[in-house]
């Protein structure tokens, strides 16, 4: 039986096309047949606990500490220092374990949250602040030797390690293998576990991280050792673009939650009133709630790549305007409103970017306090403030002044009244502002085409973020002229031609282009291709001459 | 010539289907190249299908051909006002970018995003090469302009017209007849002999007519006139 832990042959890396993903049949799917399929007598789900899932009302006084991600900065090579010894198994992590599987297979999924989101959280508080957990290796005898257990265990152990200390090059290759072997086996559909939406959004969520932090990983070259580029020739089809995509894409199709949403809206289906949890019948919620979370993988995706028109398609089945399953953990409600306004930024719809935010902002002001205690604290604490900062973009590009509720709109004030006045004069300092927001504020774009591995080696992982910051200065260099006007407009209930164009300096002909630019940037168009008004104050001309 | 069009129907649905279904795949790479010149040919656009090129071209840098590229962008411009060409900026790499042909199409993209039709004329008629091989391009960006003017304007002078859609003379004369008849022109006469175009009543060029948007914007915001005293 071959372990998930150990790194395989490089010729076992073929750039995984959809069908390759969706037909999958290797040895580990025959292993997992064997694994976590209780019989018919198992116990189903504790019925009478509502909302397992969710992370709000969850209370543990223990937890004390929040931990944020460390800083790219190595730490060493992981797991060489102060002794660790992959093979120690304290007996608490033998509870731990023993315990896990016994609740994932009896599917107590109120049990099973509680120990992923709290206990585990605890242990490695106490004991792996520093170190990895366990191998799982070493852990496998406790557990049966139960293949998906273990690739649910090397999941976590991975994420650990990525939370709390710095993956080496091939750490990253091994955590790659272990995604395909986990994705592979939940695609194939021999899974029967229910599983804690919080724990399956964290899937989806890390698989894109750990994709993104490859990314940039592989574009700095200039200070590899030769080893670490030897590596990457080697595993040059891990985290390759084709194979994160085409496993998202899978597991959409292979869901099939499309068709599930399409059904849920005319009531042949229920799916958000149970959290995508299945109450009688007892099914694995696995590929599915994986199929529904991979739509905002896509789409973040996407907008790790520049395709922002795409990746809103993608989040398309999914409909914000309702509480549906994506806010049901807070991570997965933040993560989709955060990508879908910097899409609808960038795609100039500054009024649906604002609506979003406001409203994102508002829910996070009024329960963050239910989260302190939640290892996500940090990221919902960072994401809060760049979406602030977003929102604070577009109200200078797009003044508004009834969608801001005002609690909301004073937070807005106080971090950033003094950078909107800048932003709006358009001066020289006015684009710093912008520069300044937008980095801050922005995905960690990506170059997702493979190192050229020769000399002369350089870094290039901010190419692509440069080019997005780029482009996105020049689209507010072009409305530039037009807070000028909109202080005119809002002024004089009728003006001529003649005196506007001397009040702003410009010729006549100028004025005309700048009061069509006007129009134009103010009108966005929608994904039906409607005309959708943007502007506070608008205008018309009507020339006697 | 109903069968090649039977033929060429059937190949662009293929093409829709591999970008719905099977998006992030190299191998349908020549074949979203060979839409792009059907598209051209038959005056017709995909942004999905090419954007998917564009995402293709950026996993695969070796593979990427400027021609195709330049046809795609000004397919875009063509779009206009939807922002299809930022959209395809977004992501084509720098370097690719700084390629003269590609550089042209920008600076043609900033004269029509800033509503400076007179320069943009004069640009075109000066890269008339580059932009002669996607037909249709001359009559889709005159819709665009007609476009913003009507948002704009309630009563526009021949003048601004006629600069802005690069038509002048007896061409003018017929352009606006026929949207006189067709579009709800009027033909009205200005003081000192001038023409004056009155464009249709629309939601955007009178206040008046804007319906109620969800957000309840309140109609008094929206009622800053501008009549133009002589």
């Amino acid at each position: 039986m071959s372990h998930p832990g150990r790194v395989h042959n490089p010729s076992r890396y073929v750039v995984p096309s959809l069908d390759e993903v969706l037909s999958f049949t290797g040895s580990a799917v025959a292993e997992a047949a064997q694994s976590l399929i209780p019989s018919a007598s198992e116990t189903l789900i504790d019925r009478s606990v509502a909302r397992m899932a969710s992370s709000y009302d969850y209370d543990d006084a223990s937890l004390d500490s929040r931990y944020p991600r460390p800083p790219s900065a190595g730490q060493g090579s992981a797991g060489t220092d102060q002794g660790y010894d992959p093979n120690f198994v304290p007996d608490s992590v033998k509870t731990f374990v023993v315990h896990l599987y016994r609740h994932i297979r009896e599917k107590n999924v109120y049990e099973i949250h509680q120990m992923y989101d709290g206990s585990f959280q605890r242990l490695s508080d106490r004991m792996f602040r520093e170190c990895p957990w366990p191998s799982v290796e070493a852990i496998a005898p406790y557990v049966d030797n139960d293949h998906v257990f273990c690739l649910l265990y090397r999941e976590m152990w991975f994420r650990h390690l990525y939370a709390r200390l710095s993956p080496t090059g091939r750490q990253r290759v091994e955590s790659w293998d272990n995604y395909c072997s986990l994705f592979s086996v939940v695609l194939h559909g021999v899974v029967n576990m229910q599983l804690p939406n919080q724990w399956l959004w964290d899937m989806v969520d890390e698989f894109v991280y750990q994709f993104q932090s490859y990314c940039q990983y592989r574009a700095k070259l200039k200070n590899k050792t030769e080893e670490e580029l030897q590596l990457l020739r080697q595993y040059d089809q891990a985290w390759n673009v084709y194979g994160v995509l085409n496993y998202l894409q899978a597991l959409v199709e292979k869901s099939a939650i499309t068709d599930v949403l399409e059904r849920e809206k005319e009531g042949l289906e229920q799916f958000t009133a149970t959290d995508g949890y299945d109450y009688e019948g007892g099914t694995s919620n696995v590929l599915k709630m994986l199929g529904y979370y991979s739509m905002i993988g896509l789409l973040r995706v996407h907008c790790l790549l520049g395709d922002y028109h795409t990746g809103l398609k993608c989040l398309a089945p999914i409909d914000i305007s309702q509480q549906g399953v994506y806010n049901v953990v807070i991570g997965s409600h933040i993560s989709t409103i955060y990508h879908y306004g910097f899409a609808n930024l960038m795609l100039r719809r500054y009024v649906e970017a604002i609506r979003e935010f406001n409203k994102i902002l508002l829910y996070i002001l009024k329960y963050k306090q239910y989260h302190q205690k939640s290892p996500q604290y940090d990221q919902i604490l960072k994401k809060n403030e760049q979406m602030y900062a977003l929102l604070a973009i577009c109200l200078s590009l797009c003044p508004q002044n009834n969608l801001v509720e005002e609690n909301v709109n004073s937070q807005l004030r106080d971090k950033y009244n003094e950078k909107m006045t800048k932003m709006l004069r358009y001066d020289d300092e006015a684009y710093a502002v912008y520069d300044e927001l937008f980095t801050y504020a922005c995905p960690k774009f990506i170059t997702p085409s493979a190192p050229v591995l020769e000399e002369p080696l350089t870094n290039y992982n901010q190419d692509a973020y440069r080019l997005q910051l780029k482009l996105f200065l020049y689209e507010v260099k072009q409305q530039q002229l037009l807070s000028g006007v909109r202080s005119f407009l809002k002024l004089y209930s009728t003006i001529s031609i003649g005196k506007l164009a001397a009040y702003m300096e410009v010729d006549e002909p100028t004025l005309r282009t700048i009061l069509m630019t006007y129009k134009h940037k103010m009108h966005a168009i929608d994904g039906d291709g409607k005309i959708i008004p943007n502007a506070d104050v608008d205008f018309y001309i009507s020339e006697n001459l | 010539m109903g069968r090649d069009q039977q033929q060429q129907q059937q190949a662009a649905y293929t093409v829709e289907q591999l970008v719905a279904v099977n998006p992030y795949n190299p191998d349908i790479l020549t074949d979203l190249e060979n839409y792009v010149n059907e598209q051209v040919s038959s005056q017709t656009y995909s942004l999905d299908a090419n954007l998917c090129l564009l995402r293709l071209y950026q996993f695969e840098p070796g593979r990427i051909s400027i021609p195709i590229v330049v046809r795609i962008l000004i397919k875009a411009l063509m779009a206009m006002p939807a922002p299809d060409f930022s959209l395809c900026l977004f992501l084509i790499p720098e370097q690719v970018q700084m390629e003269e042909q590609i550089k042209t199409l920008i600076v043609l993209s900033h004269y029509l995003e800033t509503a400076r039709f007179r320069q943009f004329w004069e640009e075109a008629a000066k890269n008339r090469s580059t932009l002669e091989v996607v037909p249709g391009f001359e009559q889709a960006i005159q819709a665009y302009a007609i476009h913003v003017l009507s948002l704009t304007y309630q009563k526009v002078p021949r003048p601004v017209i006629a600069e802005a859609i690069n038509i002048e003379g007896l061409s003018l004369d017929k352009f606006l007849e026929y949207h006189v008849a067709n579009s709800g022109w009027v033909l009205e006469k200005g003081h000192s002999r001038s023409q004056l175009m009155v464009l249709p009543r629309n939601e955007f060029n009178h206040p008046e007519l804007k319906k109620n948007t969800v957000d309840g914007m309140p109609f008094e915001h929206v009622t800053r006139i501008f009549p133009i005293l002589s």
